[in-house]
């Protein structure tokens, strides 16, 4: 046991052995660390060698982009054309040919906007006004009737414009509506609660199609005689108490995870119900839950799609629609091929902004 | 002078009338208020709803009630399990959709769970391949909507699958075409059901060899290889069996007969998409659930395991994976559900589940509100059910705290 | 110390198994009570070592290229108390670990027990049952109770018989005061009550270095007391110890070595009663001024 202190040499550089770092490293560490690590390895790049090249081939060199019906059908690759020759009427479907530079700049807007939103510094209460303004012009350039734009009923809206039509005022709708269920579900008075359980459980226990279904064709028969509702309004109305339930759960859950002792400070202070929620609780709340409303959000720009079962044209159906041209029959994969890649955008982006905002507000 | 407190009788009373608040001001009386408004609005809606719908359903002369169950349904449907004719009543041909939705609904929630498992899992993988392609299956899949994916599947095959006669021949005995898949099937032979029998007696003798060897362990410490006997027996005593039968290999062939093939085990191309499509798309997000569920568990827990010398394979049975299911398995559950849910979409693809053979009702009998109760029933009803089942499952597993 | 010792487990109410329900009764105290007597019986010699139980040969570390651990020697010798020191990130943490195998080391020899820890995954076994880790965070299994928490290592390594292994357990719960929450969860104690099972779980192994990785720096400051004391008690009787720590009262008190270290070297080693009154190295020195305050 020596008692003395180590002497103050500096320690010359040694590097680590060659075999730990660099890319060699990390191919040992990560690809052939043992040997089924390595055979794993070698399988999956063996599936790889065989099918990307097959793919790549029939995709890309072999694919006819702008061409007929008659050459797609003797070209061995994709047939691209089928996309490129309808995509108007993919996008935008029954919008008048000449006005659709109107959705095009309604998504560009909205683009925009999201854009903004998506750094929270910019968060605060204008932005809310911003929003609720956007919106509001967004509607205004789609619809018309003013300023020597014709007017083009709702209607005719189809394509992405539905699309977004149905997720984003079908979110914004239901939100306010889900934060009332949710409080509802919260409080002690037994009549309220009651009604607002049920509503939730009900909701979220049947498939979105058969709420669709009743919009379809239940609504009708609600109405007093003469008066008719659009067959889009319906589907709104239909998506946005399907939203409402799924979003009051997740209000719930913030509302649960809010400690006793912020409703015991609102109380002191003298707040009412009212001035409580609004000004302490649900602020906090609301600011948690945002990762898990904007999957719901995900979910609902999904969902919209079922609304080719009742027959609205959304970006789904103007697709399907394409391939009942005879023309264009038997290239189903490569239309909707093109529809998920613009699905699959959307979502990722708003999934990948979810991820940032949870880290962010994690740390 | 009186004192405040003389304790007269009617000076009480006069006090506590004082003190009481005017009933717009007691909370308590304010709630019931509250609460008798709104149910009385909740109320009224519906009052005026159900007028209007009698209203209507008298102009329009739909009959009400459920009475056509009785009557005959008139149509054919697609594929059934049980035998159905166009002679059928409606109760039936509900029945029909009602188990081809429990087909789909079981044959996916197994499969969706393996493949599930299978890919979280692999997402955590050291191999940096193999959680590359795990990843963007989950992004890919999570990202694409149910129903287009339903369309794509159904496409492709229709697209891409010769007829009867000039079908897909991959291996000897299983043929592809556009209608249907079809694969051999072992014949009937007294064999099978002794082997039946067999495993599940083998799996019996397994259970009672885990009760054993775990009483033994307590009482001695030796630790008996349970897995790889049960797994042995499992497999081992039906083989026998079947060699000892003289090892009987005569198979059930699907054979073209005319435009069709018959015999062997088959599916429709509909009932192909619609599981291809569901499994595909919610085993994306068990893989996350899964991923989330085993990463939920803090490192901390695998090191002080591995510092007390239990091996690997005990650290993930008696650590890891315990804790690890009470994370995953309440929402492994609603994807379970959201695939039920999901399954209605087969109306979409031409596959008769119960919905579309609702949907077919309604348009023939004209009775809407039925219809869709109906389908809202049947759903809630599996809805209910699951969620029962998983609360008390949670309440047994949930870890004790102060 | 307590290897090879005959139990004769006195008659009481079995502990249900981990899937039944739990019964305490009174009788455990009895048994721990029961247990001391026992354990103190007949003792074998210890296999007599050829040398020190620790031997750390120029090993170096990296993660990545971030060299973590710059030519350490050290040597430890059967029932030493050393107490390893220094500003956060100098890899005190880091060396502690490598000598389970908790991280591996790329160059140089770390040899415990006279086994030499390499890939290989027998040897790190072998060396993993006789080294005894206890963590800042305790990381006690919470869907376990405090008693599965300490019969799991004895029962699946050990390979002993439940009511053995159960003994053992209420023995050392008995040892850091703690045999009336045997049937409770990790969840339902306090910090210190946790780290002091932590402590005893690993006691139940039976090893023969016991490594501590800043026990009391995740405790609030009156549990850390209880926490000091039964590790006090662990020196007295004798036990190879190697704690990371900034707790310079244990170290005075127990210690027979205090290690500094920074950036990943041992700058200065010496006994603790000339390293705290004469720092040799500035670092030294800048770390006591900023501690002793």
């Amino acid at each position: 046991m020596e008692q003395t202190s180590i002497s103050l040499h500096t320690i010359e550089e040694v590097k680590p052995p060659v075999t730990s770092i660099g890319v060699i490293g990390w191919a040992r560490k990560n690809l052939f660390s043992n040997i089924l690590n390595s055979l794993l390895t070698i399988l999956i790049a063996y599936g790889l060698f065989r099918s990307v090249p097959t793919f790549i081939k029939w995709a890309f060199v072999n694919a006819v982009w702008w061409s007929d019906g008659q050459a797609c059908n003797q070209a061995s690759g994709a047939c691209w054309s089928i996309v490129t020759k309808n995509l108007r009427f993919i996008l935008f479907g029954f919008y008048p040919y000449e006005q659709q530079w109107r959705p095009v700049f309604a998504i560009v807007l909205l683009a925009a906007f999201v854009f903004f939103s998506s750094f929270r510094r910019n968060w605060n209460k204008y932005l809310l006004v911003a929003w609720i303004v956007g919106l509001t012009l967004i509607g205004l350039i789609m619809h018309g009737g003013f300023l020597g734009l014709p007017s083009v009923e709702t209607e005719q809206w189809s394509g992405i414009s539905l699309t977004l039509l149905l997720s984003i005022f079908g979110l914004s709708a239901a939100y306010p509506f889900g934060v009332i269920l949710a409080l509802g579900r919260r409080s002690r008075l037994p009549a309220i609660k009651t009604l607002c359980v049920v509503y939730i459980e009900l909701i979220r226990g049947v498939p979105l199609i058969s709420m669709l279904f009743m919009a379809s064709v239940m609504f009708p028969l609600f109405l007093p005689e003469g008066v008719t509702i659009n067959k889009i309004l319906r589907a709104q109305v239909a998506i946005i108490m399907f939203t409402a339930a799924y979003i009051a759960e997740v209000v719930r859950g913030g509302l649960q995870a809010i400690p006793r002792g912020q409703y015991e400070a609102a109380e002191t202070l003298g707040l009412n119900y009212y001035l409580k929620m609004r000004l302490i609780i649900l602020p906090q709340a609301l600011k948690t839950v945002i990762p898990p409303t904007v999957s719901i959000l995900i979910s609902a720009f999904k969902d919209t799609s079922l609304v080719v079962i009742i027959g609205l044209f959304d970006l789904l159906r103007t697709t399907h629609v394409t391939l009942s041209n005879p023309e264009w029959m038997g290239f189903s994969t490569e239309a909707y091929l093109f529809t998920a890649s613009i699905y699959f955008v959307g979502c990722f982006v708003m999934s990948n902004f979810s991820r940032r905002l949870e880290r962010e507000l994690k740390t | 002078m009186q004192s405040m407190f003389s304790g007269s009788a009617e000076d009480t009373t006069a006090f506590d009338r004082r003190q009481a608040p005017p009933f717009w001001r007691d909370p308590a009386k304010r709630a019931i208020v509250f609460q008798v408004v709104a149910l009385g609005l909740v109320f009224m809606l519906s009052y005026w709803i159900f007028t209007n719908t009698q209203a209507n359903l008298r102009k329009q002369a739909i009959a009400t009630g459920f009475g056509f169950f009785s009557k005959e349904a008139g149509f054919e449907i697609g594929e059934s399990l049980i035998s159905y004719s166009a002679a059928d009543t409606y109760a039936r041909a509900l029945f029909v959709g009602f188990l081809n939705t429990m087909k789909v609904a079981c044959t996916g929630v197994i499969l969706t769970i393996i493949l599930g498992v299978f890919v979280g899992i692999s997402r955590l993988s050291k191999n940096w391949l193999l959680a590359r392609l795990a990843a963007g299956y989950t992004e890919l899949l999570q990202n694409i909507p149910v129903l287009l994916q339903l369309f794509f599947w159904y496409g492709l095959f229709h697209t891409s699958l010769p007829g009867p006669r000039q079908s897909f021949n991959p291996l000897p005995g299983v043929f592809f075409n556009n209608r249907g898949f079809y694969f051999p099937l072992p014949e009937n032979h007294p064999a099978y059901r002794e082997m039946a029998i067999a495993l599940l007696a083998a799996c019996c003798a397994a259970y009672v060899l885990r009760r054993w060897a775990r009483a033994r362990q307590d009482k001695t410490g030796k630790i008996f290889p349970v897995v790889p006997v049960s797994l042995g027996a499992v497999i081992g005593l039906p083989f026998i069996l079947w060699l000892a039968s003289g090892m009987p290999a005569g198979l059930n062939i699907p054979h073209l007969v005319g435009f069709n093939y018959e015999g062997g085990f088959s599916f429709s191309p509909e009932f192909g998409a619609l599981l291809l499509g569901l499994v595909l798309y919610t085993s994306a997000f068990v893989a996350e659930i899964v991923r989330a569920g085993i990463q939920a568990v803090s490192k901390g827990q695998t090191e002080a395991a591995m510092s007390i010398g239990l091996k690997p394979g005990l650290v993930l049975s008696l650590v890891i994976l315990p804790q690890a299911l009470r994370v995953i398995i309440p929402p492994l559950t609603s994807q379970m559900l959201n695939l039920t849910k999901n399954s209605s979409l087969a109306v979409a693809i031409g596959y008769p589940d119960f919905v579309a053979v609702a949907n077919t009702t309604i348009n023939q009998t004209g009775q809407a509100i039925e219809g869709v109760a109906m389908i809202m029933v049947v759903y809630l009803f599996i809805s209910l059910v699951t969620s029962a089942l998983m609360n008390w499952y949670n309440k047994r597993r949930a870890l004790v705290e102060r | 110390m307590f290897r090879n010792v005959k139990l004769q487990p006195p008659p009481r109410e079995r502990i249900k198994d981990l899937r039944g329900r739990r019964l305490i009764n009174s009788t455990l105290r009895e048994a721990g009570e029961n247990n001391k007597m026992t354990y103190q019986a007949t003792k074998t010699p210890d296999k007599v070592s050829t040398g020190p139980i620790i031997r750390i040969v120029s090993m170096h570390k990296w993660f990545g290229e971030f060299h973590v651990l710059k030519d350490i020697n050290l040597s430890v010798d059967k029932g030493e108390r050393i107490v390893i020191c220094g500003p956060s990130g100098s890899g005190k943490s880091t060396l502690i670990r490598c000598i389970n195998r908790l991280e591996e080391h790329q160059r140089g020899k770390i040899i415990v027990d006279d086994i030499e820890l390499t890939n290989d995954i027998k040897n790190i076994e072998k060396i993993r049952v006789e080294v005894g880790m206890v963590f800042q965070h305790f990381n006690l299994f919470p869907h376990l109770t405090i008693l599965e928490n300490l019969t799991l290592g004895p029962i699946w390594v050990r390979k002993l018989p439940r009511s053995e292994a159960e003994d053992i357990a209420m023995y050392f719960l008995e040892k850091v005061h703690i045999a009336e929450q045997a049937a409770k969860f990790p969840g339902q104690l306090s910090g210190g009550q946790q780290q002091r099972v932590a402590i005893a779980r690993s006691l139940c192994m039976k090893p023969k270095v016991m490594l501590f990785d800043e026990p009391t720096s995740a405790l609030d400051p009156e549990m850390v007391k209880e926490v000091l004391d039964v590790m006090m008690q662990l020196a007295h009787e004798g036990m190879t110890m190697l704690v990371v720590s900034h707790e310079m009262g244990f170290a005075k008190s127990v210690a027979h070595r205090v290690l500094f270290m920074d950036s990943g070297q041992i700058l200065e080693e010496n006994t603790p009663g000339e390293f705290f009154s004469n720092p040799r190295h500035d670092r030294s020195k800048l770390f006591l001024s900023q501690i002793l305050h």
